[in-house]
């Protein structure tokens, strides 16, 4: 069977944290665990200081295996606000990153 | 997570109970009559299925531990957190004969009716307070009135009443992105806001992120790098406080290098040539020596925003904040103004509540309509702060915050002697000064407080604490601009719990001198939306929302070429002279400068040397968290996790030259307080800014007097001051730029 994953452009994260808590109430997870995470990233370059987001999954991503196998959207991919997060198979994500900077591919299961 | 069993309700969020300025459709789950989860509405063209941390985080809101679910009586002195469970019945009793009394002995106006920040919250409180017969309405101790006021008041000053603008990123179509109406804006100039991290006053701040992949480029002006700023291709790193600078240098450019939409002055606008005379002050080298930004990159950010039509301007609660933040709100309008931005698509598009319907009544005229001119006007005579600022007068129906305290201590020109304190936190959030606001409202005969939970200020200040109820449990509506929408009841309010408009209209049955004529809060509700041609069931049946139809007033774009933006129809603006005044005649008509101008803060490295070289960091504070809001949320579990303390933000190599590591326990001090708080030594802080986020307490910690879960140790306002409002009586706050200096706490937390 084909595998399956998430392919984030961290370009848009702005790091609102929505993810997280989505996954939180999804899966019900207790403090310090969650299927997603999100750290900020500073780059201090000689005239501009740059932030950015980068969200990434965790042992505990199971690709909301409830939603998607009654036809719905992983809870991060729908409540993402920047809209940056597509899930699918590996492959066809693979393919689409191809045109997509500043991105990771995800298959946490 | 099964769910497919759950019943699913469409509602809008707008409330205490989920902490934001609202707007977002959602998903409500139910199961067993409690609500399972709740999700973003695909359907709905506010977020399109999106969510924030703070909406997602709801059930563990509404079935936290520590919620209050019935009415409670003080037993104790005030502090002492003893309470005794009473009934409703008690309750209301309780406050009709003590309200009675001290309306019969001082007059209705000694009771003040006191709400935080903007939400459903202004429907109810106003009709209480009306119904009582007092005018003073008022958020308790926000210095300046600086949150939206100052910006709203400049904008009905220079367009009209009819006249506010925001950007324009599709909010007013339902088709959204894919209407054919609607082009996103080449720039968007981002005038210190974060919108990442809320969404303020009516606009969800991802819509930002929306027009950027649609191709929209930034102008970021903002003291701090943020995640904005990085993707700006201009960023103007102004010294704060001094916004105000900025935007008159980026007038004087536009105008002197011809840049300005001639035909948009020429027909729609009045006092152009005042304007150009008056911005020869301001050319970008003296601006540079003001704000630190470089001349020429002001120069450029001005050439790019005049010379890419459409553009828009987005603002944030800090220009409010600025000194004189009426005529910084004044400046930027300018802005749009001159280079014909106004209510087209792509720019700075006019917002209009929603078919015409108020749920939050903000200004004199809004309030006129709904409760008649004569009682208004009546009232206003005993407005507090009204009769010393003409703008306050003739604005916004509230008091100026500044000589209510004031008023408190003296007790003149009369006393206060009630509070009605309805889903504020005043002393742990709102109140610049709050130990003097605490010593001066401890004072006051009787206090009502109606909250969802203990708070700083219920503990420090309640004799009757009635309990609210979540979004999730309550009917209600909202415009705030478009669409109209609908909160939907989707379980049994918990406990004894009842809605604001609830509560609210059983008191003012009770309290009113002539009848209320509403049977309940749902026949209040449809006589408030019969004015858009609707009613609730309609709007629920239709999921809970609706955009005006084609052709209303509340409807973009050019309404000032099409004549909805004036009571007579007539093309033009609603203002003295009908046009977009740059010289502004109801400035004037208020006794103030009707031009715009730079004035400095009251404490800097400018207008108080010898001050900063004891404290060498310009303060700024109310940096927003995207997980919390304001003072609220901050028992959450999910959301504290992710924004676990307090903070100051700390430049790297300031921080190194003090010792000060990541997460050292720091005090932030100034000549009126002190707060501890965790360094985060990051670049992102200029070198002599140190930015502290407002509203800290800690609801885990000891509640009773004199901690009051610990307001005094972590609340950044404690280093803020009342009395520094500008001339017109909004803004002037030291809320965004005030001075301090940070020392290291050897071993940790004290």
């Amino acid at each position: 069977m084909a595998r399956n994953g998430l392919l984030i452009q961290y370009e848009w994260c702005t790091g609102c944290h929505a993810c997280e808590v989505a996954c939180k109430q999804e899966h019900n997870y207790p403090a310090g665990v969650c299927g997603i995470k999100v750290v900020e990233v500073v780059n201090a370059g000689q005239d501009k200081v740059f932030v950015d987001f980068a969200p990434f999954t965790t042992r505990f991503c199971d690709l909301c295996a409830d939603r998607t196998k009654s036809g719905e959207e992983p809870t991060c991919v729908k409540h993402c606000q920047a809209t940056c997060i597509t899930y699918g198979t590996v492959a066809a994500l693979a393919k689409e990153q191809e045109k997509m900077p500043r991105s990771s591919l995800f298959a946490p299961k | 997570m099964a769910k497919s069993t759950d019943q699913k309700i469409l509602s809008t969020l707008w409330s205490a109970g989920c902490g934001s300025h609202g707007g977002c459709g959602c998903e409500i789950f139910v199961k067993d009559g409690k609500v399972t989860r709740i999700e973003g509405d695909k359907n709905h063209p506010w977020n399109q299925g999106r969510l924030c941390a703070k909406g997602l985080a709801i059930t563990q809101y509404i079935y936290h531990k520590d919620r209050v679910l019935y009415p409670l009586k003080r037993v104790g002195e005030r502090g002492e957190g003893k309470w005794q469970r009473i009934s409703w019945e008690e309750a209301y009793g309780t406050i009709e004969t003590r309200l009675k009394d001290i309306r019969a002995k001082h007059g209705a106006e000694s009771v003040i009716f006191c709400q935080g920040t903007g939400r459903d919250i202004g429907g109810p409180i106003t009709f209480l307070m009306y119904a009582y017969g007092s005018p003073n309405w008022v958020q308790v101790g926000l210095a300046g009135h600086a949150c939206y006021t100052p910006r709203l008041g400049a904008m009905a000053a220079t367009l009209g009443p009819s006249g506010y603008c925001v950007a324009d990123c599709s909010q007013f179509l339902e088709e959204r992105y894919e209407s054919k109406e609607w082009t996103p804006p080449k720039y968007i100039i981002i005038w210190a806001q974060n919108f990442t991290a809320g969404c303020h006053d009516g606009f969800y701040g991802h819509w930002i992120v929306d027009c950027m992949k649609r191709g929209t480029k930034l102008i970021s002006i903002d003291p701090r790098s943020t995640w904005w700023t990085t993707r700006s291709e201009i960023h103007l790193q102004n010294r704060p406080g001094t916004d105000g600078a900025t935007a008159l240098g980026m007038l004087n450019v536009i105008i002197n290098e011809n840049l300005y939409d001639k035909k948009f002055v020429e027909k729609w606008c009045y006092g152009f040539e005042e304007l150009r005379k008056r911005v020869q002050e301001y050319p970008p080298e003296k601006v540079e020596q003001i704000t630190g930004v470089p001349a020429h990159l002001l120069r450029q950010a001005a050439k790019l925003y005049a010379t890419s039509k459409p553009s828009a301007i987005q603002w944030g609660e800090p220009v409010d904040a600025m000194p004189a933040g009426s005529v910084v709100s004044q400046a930027i309008t300018l802005l749009w103004c001159i280079t014909g931005n106004v209510d087209n698509p792509g720019g700075n598009v006019i917002a209009r509540n929603s078919h015409g319907v108020t749920t939050y009544p903000f200004s004199s005229a809004e309030l006129s309509e709904l409760y008649g001119v004569d009682l208004v006007k009546r009232l206003n005579e005993k407005r507090i702060g009204a009769n010393d600022y003409p703008m306050i007068k003739g604005f916004r129906g509230w008091v100026q915050p500044d000589v209510l305290i004031n008023q408190m201590e003296t007790g003149k020109p009369y006393p206060v002697k009630g509070a009605w304190i309805q889903t504020s936190n005043i002393i742990g959030g709102q109140a610049a000064d709050p130990r003097r606001h605490y010593n001066a409202m401890k004072k006051l005969d009787f206090i009502v407080c109606v909250d969802l939970f203990q708070t700083p200020t219920t503990m420090a200040l309640a004799d009757i604490f009635l309990p609210a109820v979540s979004i999730a449990e309550k009917e209600s509506f909202r415009t705030w601009w478009q669409p109209l929408g609908v909160s939907v009841k989707a379980i049994d309010a918990l406990g004894e719990c009842k809605s604001d408009w609830e509560i609210n209209l059983e008191m003012a049955k009770r309290l009113a001198t002539t009848p209320i004529k509403y049977n309940n809060v749902r026949e209040l509700i449809d006589s408030r939306l019969a004015a858009g041609n609707t009613n609730f069931e309609k709007l629920k049946a239709k999921g809970g929302w609706e955009f005006p139809p084609k052709g209303h007033p509340s409807r973009p774009y050019y309404r000032y070429e099409k004549g909805l933006l004036r009571k007579d129809g007539k093309p033009g603006f609603e203002t003295p002279t009908g046009k977009c005044e740059l010289y502004s005649k109801t400035f004037e008509e208020w006794g103030l400068d009707p031009l715009p101008y730079y004035e400095e803060p009251k404490e800097s490295p400018i207008a108080t040397p010898d001050l900063s070289k004891k404290y060498p960091f310009i303060l700024t504070t109310g940096r927003r968290s995207p997980v919390f809001f304001h003072s609220e949320l901050r028992m959450i579990p999910w959301l504290r996790e992710l924004d676990p303390w307090p903070v100051a933000e700390i430049n790297d190599k300031a921080a190194a030259s003090l010792g000060i590591e990541n997460n050292d326990w720091v005090y932030v001090e100034n000549m009126h307080g002190k707060i501890k708080v965790k360094a985060k030594v990051t670049p992102t802080a200029p070198a002599n800014v140190v930015t502290v986020p407002h509203g800290w307490w800690l609801p885990e910690t000891d509640g009773k007097a004199p901690n009051f879960f610990s307001t005094w140790d972590h609340n950044v306002n404690n280093l803020t001051t009342m009395g520094n409002q500008g001339k017109s009586g909004f803004g002037g706050t030291n809320y965004r730029s005030g001075l301090c200096r940070l020392v290291k706490i050897q071993g940790g937390k004290e």
